[in-house]
């Protein structure tokens, strides 16, 4: 048993949801108790959907119990297939369901429906939303494109033609970035066969093996398809994610190696913008900033590498959710030289991120809300999603542009180099007390607002009063040690607030390493310069 | 009951001829089951924890059901069973007090630990009953454990806060003297301006189930009157009874007419008379239909499909048909408790098709069949509506916002007034 606030993943049926609901034509039949509806609004109001799921679920309540729930499964499998007409069926149950022991796929198969008819076995107890995405995805797949009977022999395809696998629905940024690999893919003269899950039919699937090669967009979703794919039909795919842009011109020459195609004849700029962005000497400030990485192990290990290599921060802790991936974030941490999370525990998270006093943290929605209560700035980089993880705008992840857009979203939550500088000089400021929070951040909740530049209103008649909220009762936060002279906490106190937990940390450290019973303003700087980069 | 509210009299005796006719339904239900409850109980109760035993489903909808991660920690959790707990390797009972020995190291400030089942613990009949005593036995007095099951094999959205409220009945002290409990969360401005109302009527002693804290427990006993502000709290109001308390029979305190004769429930019951009563409540339900007027104007004649999902929706159409001139096309509820709604039903117009439970299928296609002027839906099927041209209100909207009592009757029909005006003034094209 496992004590939990916020789960990073769903549930295995609302995995199989992100596939079925991301494809037309198939209809997935689920046995769950009343009340597991919730998950379709996951879809019609966090991604906004303008169609249901395409999902029927049994609804089974206490008095069902003691008749015939198998019964009820069937009547809801055969009224699904009359009313949705599908060109495939799943079926399955939720965790409740599956404690019922009806074995929908075998009750399914013994209605002779004349549809196909997929079975899904998602343990609940043991796996979570993105395995039983990548579960369902395959069965599917396997279903709908068997090995041919013969083994193919060589090219059955043009070789410059691919599949796009892995964009699903509640997807992070699945729409823009399949926008964005598809034109990138269209300008190194590539064809695309087939796009799946999203937006894919079942017999769209059937034509899976018409293709040379398959780009994995998303190994979460797409990596047992991929597998089973290679062994099946002799189709290689992309091991490249191309986030970043290092990672995309490793992703064109893999592409290009795999599509017979000479990379140096691609018709492709393959510098963006925030390239540039990143050498322009405003960006200087940024150099060593330490970040915090956390997120499913795709964004992570590609978040990482940008982070270090486009934009020079230095990296001091990565970690992920994906337990299935922990080998490759492991790899990634290693060569950062960090040790990686690999924990589920929402609370295990937000005490290495205390823990550590990063400058900026890039993760979920999750982090978000840790860094929040921490004061520490947060740009989010993977599900799960929320509403705002669904932009009007085009705003991929992935490819040159995706580059461009992580530059901005990653580098907007710091503050500007000049700011910086003026909060460190004049750190007695009435208007730049720590509650005032930074201007940028926008932070409604500090009072007194800080006035913005230009053509200001009327001067108020009494200075803001700096208020003092109650400190957020940060678990782990370490309180103030009894060794502090009253003369050099008052010196901790001039340093911006930003730093201050850092500074803090390290002195004490610095203290309890020598054994220093009492920390003056002398061991203060001591330390400063003793951990100063 | 035309005794106890004479106001209403006239227009029951009107409608009593012609009963609302019931469509009952069974098939697949788009509701929340009760552990949902918990989203706005647990601002309720402030010093209360809410720990679900349960999945990573029941997790998840808590999170998604809540809007990610609106409080920083909040006062509920959920202890995920997982396969280990499943294959006996370990003994449940055992995990379950680590967690809950776990947590309350981590949150010192809790007084009141409800232990809720959740479909999974339902049916693998893992016995929370004997972890109450156990953990009580070994936190009392300190932290009380109580237990109630939000299952949606056996509840329905609002019912969870039944059991809960339920649950807190047995330990209520006793008291034989006379005094009104009101009954069902409200809004905390909306239960002060209720317990001013009934203060000016010169009813002094009021209580509230649930407390805001878990220690200002409500006494009960045969001179209690239960005055009940929500309609699906037939358990509770049953395991009062059982302590000898008397429900008062009133509409519910939607709109300026509901709360009118629901005040007017609790002056009858404990004899003021009617020159206090038109004093009090009078110059209010004017200026409350005073604001409602502008909404009547914008609804007045529209029609209205509400799909089941709070047990409000007797009450709410009540509402929209006689205080803002809507037609109501369908009045879809979870549960048609008669007992409960026995003051509702009579003032509903004469005919009004009602739909017990659901089909949701065979729902959406009498609602796109009727195309009515609004429909009051759950989130899973109001954007899809929508995007087919009907406007849609959020019915979820209806039980997290103060909604009762005069001061909020506008806010209330503003809730269904919004949707239409907003398609007035956008200036995109619409789908239908």
């Amino acid at each position: 048993m496992q004590l939990t606030l916020w789960t990073y993943e769903g549930p295995t049926h609302v995995g199989a949801m992100r596939v079925a609901t991301a494809m037309r034509g198939v209809h997935y039949v689920l046995h769950a108790p009343q009340g597991d509806t919730y998950a379709d609004l996951l879809f019609t109001m966090i991604e906004r959907r303008d169609r249901r799921p395409p999902v029927t679920y049994t609804t089974f309540q206490a008095r069902d119990l003691g008749s015939d729930t198998a019964e009820l499964f069937k009547e809801a499998a055969r009224a699904a297939v009359e009313r949705f007409r599908p060109q495939a069926l799943l079926v399955g149950s939720s965790c409740t369901a599956e404690l019922l022991q009806d074995d929908p796929g075998g009750l399914a198969q013994r209605l002779g429906l004349d549809v196909p008819v997929v079975p899904l076995e998602l343990p609940s107890y043991q796996r979570k939303e993105n395995w039983a995405a990548a579960e369902t995805f395959y069965r599917l797949v396997r279903a709908m494109c068997p090995a041919p009977a013969v083994p193919a022999a060589g090219a059955r395809s043009p070789q410059a033609r691919c599949n796009i696998l892995g964009p699903t629905a509640l997807g992070f940024r699945h729409r823009d970035d399949l926008h964005e690999i598809r034109a990138l893919l269209g300008q190194l003269g590539v064809e695309v066969n087939v796009v799946a899950p999203l937006d894919a039919t079942p017999s769209d699937l059937s034509r899976l093996g018409n293709a040379a090669f398959n780009v994995v967009l998303y190994p979460e979703v797409a990596g047992t398809a991929a597998q089973w794919l290679q062994r099946a039909h002799g189709q290689p795919s992309t091991k490249t994610v191309p986030i970043g842009a290092g990672a995309t011109r490793d992703f064109i020459a893999e592409v290009c190696a795999l599509a017979g195609l000479d990379a140096a004849d691609a018709r492709v700029s393959t510098e963006p913008r925030a390239a540039w962005y990143a050498r322009s000497v405003d960006s200087c400030y940024l150099t060593g900033k330490r970040v915090f990485v956390f997120g499913d192990a795709t964004h992570v290990v590609a978040a990482a590498r940008v982070a270090s290599e486009e934009l020079g921060f230095t990296v001091v802790g990565l970690g992920t959710y994906s337990r299935e991936f922990a080998r490759e974030v492991r790899e990634a941490a290693a060569r950062h030289g960090v040790e990686a999370l690999v924990t589920e525990d929402y609370l295990e998270v937000e005490a290495r991120v205390s823990e550590l006093q990063p400058e900026l943290v890039l993760g979920t929605q999750m982090e978000r809300h840790i860094a929040k209560r921490l004061g520490i700035p947060c740009a989010v980089i993977s599900a799960p999603v929320h509403v705002q993880d669904f932009p009007a705008r085009h705003s991929p992840q992935m490819g040159f542009e995706g580059a461009n857009v992580l530059f901005d979203t990653w580098v907007h939550p710091l503050m500007m180099g000049l700011e910086e500088h003026l909060l460190r000089m004049f750190r007695e400021d009435f208007e730049f007390h720590e509650s005032a929070g930074a201007s940028h951040l926008g932070q409604a909740a500090a009072k007194p607002a800080i006035p913005p530049l230009g053509p200001s209103p009327a001067p108020t008649t009494q200075p803001p009063q700096p208020t003092q909220p109650t400190p957020p009762a940060a678990p782990g936060a370490e309180p103030i040690v009894a060794g502090w002279a009253p003369e050099a906490e008052r010196e901790l106190h001039k340093i911006p607030f930003f730093v201050r937990g850092k500074a803090r940390r390290n002195t004490e450290r610095y203290a309890r390493d020598r054994g220093l019973a009492t920390i003056t303003v002398e061991t203060l700087y001591d330390a400063k310069a003793h951990f100063g980069r | 009951m035309n005794a106890r509210i004479p106001i209403l009299a006239a227009d029951a005796a009107a409608t009593a001829c012609e009963p609302p006719s019931v469509i009952h339904e069974r098939g697949q239900r788009e509701v929340f089951c009760g552990l949902t409850g918990i989203v706005w109980l647990h601002r309720k109760i402030q010093d209360a924890f809410f720990l679900v035993v349960g999945s990573r489903t029941c997790a998840h909808l808590l999170q998604s059901a809540a809007g990610v991660m609106i409080f920083a920690e909040p006062r509920f959790a959920t202890a995920i069973i997982d396969d280990r707990d499943l294959a006996g390797i370990a003994d449940a009972q055992a995990e379950l007090e680590r967690v809950v020995e776990r947590l309350l190291a981590r949150r010192p400030d809790i007084r009141l630990l409800f232990l809720v089942g959740s479909c999974p613990s339902e049916v693998i009949k893992l016995d929370l009953g004997r972890a109450c005593a156990r953990l009580t036995q070994r936190h009392a007095p300190h932290v009380r454990v109580l237990n109630w099951s939000g299952s949606g094999i056996e509840t329905t959205f609002t019912q969870g806060e039944d059991a809960c409220l339920a649950a807190l009945v047995p330990s209520l002290p006793e008291d034989d003297g006379e005094r009104l409990l009101i009954v069902g969360t409200l809004a905390d401005v909306v239960e002060d301006q209720f317990r001013r109302h009934l203060n000016e009527l010169g009813i002094g002693n009021v209580d509230v189930l649930p407390p805001r804290r878990s220690d200002a427990q409500p006494a009960v006993g045969p001179g209690t009157r239960l005055l009940l502000a929500q309609p699906f709290l037939a358990d509770t109001c049953r395991a009062l009874e059982a302590r000898g308390a008397r429900r008062l029979s009133a509409p519910y305190p939607l709109g300026a007419e509901g709360t009118t004769a629901w005040l007017r429930a609790a002056a009858q019951a404990f004899g003021v008379d009617a020159a206090r009563q038109a004093n009090v409540l009078g110059p209010r339900r004017e200026r409350a239909a005073r604001a409602l007027a502008r909404h009547r104007l914008q609804l007045q004649g529209k029609r209205v499909f509400l799909f089941p999902d709070s047990q409000l929706e007797v009450p709410m159409a009540r509402f929209l048909s006689r205080e803002l001139g809507m037609q109501l096309v369908e009045v879809g509820s979870p549960y048609l408790h008669a007992t409960l709604i026995d003051a509702e039903l009579p003032l509903l117009p004469a005919g009004t098709q009602l739909a017990e439970g659901q089909d949701v299928e065979r729902q959406l296609d009498r609602c796109r069949d009727a195309a009515p002027d609004l429909v009051v839906c759950g989130l899973g099927l109001a954007n899809p509506l929508e995007a087919e041209g009907l406007a849609t209100k959020w019915s979820i909207e209806l039980v997290f916002t103060p909604v009762q009592g005069f001061e909020q009757a506008a806010d209330l029909a503003s809730l269904f007034t919004r949707p239409l005006e907003r398609r007035q003034r956008l200036c995109w094209p619409t789908a239908a």
